[in-house]
């Protein structure tokens, strides 16, 4: 049986009061096992992102918990959480969030500087994880010199520096075209996917489906299918 | 420099548009601040010039001198009064007063005559060239060689011109701590010459300069001067005096205040308004760094690094403008006012601490609210 890398147990999360509470997860509880990607889909506003926020430690969930390899994150001082995440998950934001007047090297390098190592030492693990994603050459461009492909890479790159057992994805493919968009997907779970590792992702897009190897449906903050099957037939 | 003040350091010079604009800002608000200042310091020393240049312990006055330049003649009497003063070493007459010379050009040139107490010649200025015995022969006179020296044609030992249909003769040229505020050139001579070249009235000191033979006993000497109905006040005392009258009595330090406010102003809304619009720029970047695991007090850390490096780079440039600006300023104009001291520096330097403090403030404002999930949220 799988390690079980997330366990997300009855979260919820409202937003506003009164007439405009907005109950964005209610009583959501999941799993994600190690050496497992998976993806959570379905329509804006259905929770996707707020969950996701949830079991990452961005967001303080309602109600419920959150564990991550046996520590109940919630629990966790702001500071301890920050730090729990800068060891512990990578993310890659929809936007990349790249910064622009860095070069691609040191935007790689960030979450390791941010864990105090050296600078020199860091650019030169930057170089190489820009290796692994494909981006050898590339680490003294800025990432606007980059295609949309090459910065979803940078980014990703930028998320598994620090070799977290978690990684999160949001949208990875919405401003791509769908054959990078596949590229990408492929890659990461051929290269970046391992059995000490548990990949999340956000989508909107059925086109990449057939990299998952479980899918999470949400509608109205509540799972209403985790079957891949079921999802693809739909 | 830790990592993270060095993607402080890289993202804020890379950014060369809105470094530059911010450099701009802040070295001209240091310079202005500096400059007006600097005039102020410059205007408020040589207003004590004649002061510092004669260096008395206490100096006695009447109680109505606002500065040093205008004086009321007290009665001769009064240096007897003041020598019997226990506690007085000595007590000695000043003369100072305006006069108009007769160059030998033809031209009139006004210039202040300082007579020195025939006796002892205190508060002599250092010869550069000549004899101080000579200041006794006839018609002799010293010309201060300062930044008005030339209004008097240059003289030299042996030059003459008039004054009040009396012959003057140099007899030496000198050189004094401090030049005179109001642009003209001094000459030394002894106090009963400047008695018989200049009209006086009834009484003819104008200042009675003292030296107590301890400090301690100076509050007695002021204490029996008062009674005598006069003002004794000591160097330092004297020269806070007309600080005080040209700061609040003559609108020059409102004046300052305000140019001094305004620059102050103009630097930190240039400043404020520059890094805001850079901290917008970069919010979400923030935002990304904060979901990646930066804690609030590294955002803090590298947002206060970006407004400190900014303001003290733009410091050292408006300090080295300024000084590079009275320095030509002086080459052209030899009795340009303007002292760059210590307190001017450190006005300066608070002023410009203040703008990097506001413009991070509101900085760190925005940076400590945005929250990872706004990122994730879009």
């Amino acid at each position: 049986m799988a390690e079980v890398a997330i366990d997300a147990v009855g979260i919820s999360k409202s937003f506003g009061e009164g007439e405009a509470l907005t109950k964005a997860v209610q009583n959501v509880t999941f799993t994600v096992n190690f050496g497992e990607m998976l993806y959570v889909v379905g329509p804006s506003g259905s929770g996707k992102t707020t969950m996701l926020s949830m079991i990452s430690g961005i967001l303080r969930p309602d109600a419920g918990s959150v564990t991550i390899e046996g520590t109940e994150i919630w629990s966790l001082s702001t500071d301890a959480l920050a730090e729990f995440r800068l060891h512990k998950i990578g993310f890659v934001f929809q936007d990349y969030h790249l910064f622009p007047r860095l070069t691609t090297a040191e935007n790689v390098a960030i979450p390791l500087i941010l864990q105090k190592r050296d600078w020199d030492e860091s650019l030169v693990e930057a170089e190489k994880d820009l290796e692994i994603v494909g981006l050898k050459g590339r680490a003294n461009l800025p990432p606007v010199k980059l295609s949309g492909g090459e910065q979803q890479r940078v980014a990703i790159a930028r998320a598994i520096i620090s070799r977290p057992d978690i990684l999160i994805l949001d949208e990875p493919t919405a401003s791509l075209d769908g054959e990078t968009g596949r590229t990408i997907l492929g890659f990461v779970r051929d290269k970046i996917l391992s059995d000490k590792r548990a990949i999340v992702i956000i989508t909107h897009d059925s086109r990449i489906y057939e990299y998952a190897d479980r899918i999470v449906k949400m509608e109205d903050g509540k799972v209403t299918a985790a079957d891949m099957d079921n999802l693809s037939a739909q | 420099m830790p990592g993270i003040l060095r993607i402080a350091y890289k993202l804020l010079i890379n950014d060369r548009a809105k470094f530059a604009a911010l450099l701009v800002g802040i070295t001209f608000a240091v310079f202005l601040m500096i400059e007006m200042t600097s005039l102020f310091s410059g205007i408020l020393s040589r207003s004590s010039a004649t002061v510092i240049n004669i260096g008395a312990s206490i100096w006695v006055m009447d109680p109505a001198i606002q500065t040093v330049a205008n004086s009321i003649p007290i009665p001769d009497y009064t240096l007897d009064e003041v020598r019997s003063i226990p506690g007085v070493k000595y007590a000695v007459p000043l003369y100072s007063s305006a006069a108009l010379l007769k160059l030998p050009d033809g031209t009139y040139q006004a210039a202040n005559i300082v007579g020195l107490d025939d006796t002892s010649l205190f508060g002599r200025p250092e010869l550069i060239s000549g004899n101080i015995q000579d200041i006794f022969a006839e018609n002799a006179f010293i010309a201060i060689q300062d930044s008005e020296f030339y209004k008097l044609e240059n003289p030299k030992i042996g030059s003459e011109f008039e004054l009040n249909e009396h012959r003057g003769v140099i007899v030496g040229i000198a050189h004094v701590a401090s030049s005179g505020l109001f642009g003209v050139p001094t000459l030394y001579t002894t106090y009963n010459r400047a008695l018989q070249y200049i009209p006086n009235a009834r009484f003819t000191i104008s200042y009675l300069l003292v030296e107590p033979k301890t400090r301690a006993d100076i509050a007695e000497i002021k204490r029996q001067v008062a009674k005598s109905g006069y003002l004794a006040l000591t160097h330092d005392e004297f020269i806070a005096k007309i600080s005080d009258f040209y700061t609040y009595h003559t609108g020059i330090g409102t004046n300052m205040l305000i140019m001094t406010l305004i620059s102050f102003i103009i630097g930190l809304s240039i400043s404020g308004q520059t890094f805001y619009t850079f901290i917008l720029e970069n919010i979400e970047k923030f935002g990304a760094l904060k979901a990646i695991g930066a804690k609030s007090r590294e955002l803090v850390t590298m947002i206060l690094f970006q407004a400190g490096f900014v303001c003290l780079t733009g410091y050292g440039l408006g300090v080295g403008l300024c000084a590079g600006m009275i320095w030509i300023a002086r080459l052209y104009l030899p009795d340009y006012a303007a002292i760059i001291t210590a307190v001017n520096l450190s006005v300066a330097f608070v002023m410009v601490v203040l703008i990097a403090a506001i413009s991070s403030y509101i900085g760190v404002r925005k940076v400590l609210t945005i929250e990872p999930f706004d990122i994730f949220r879009g």
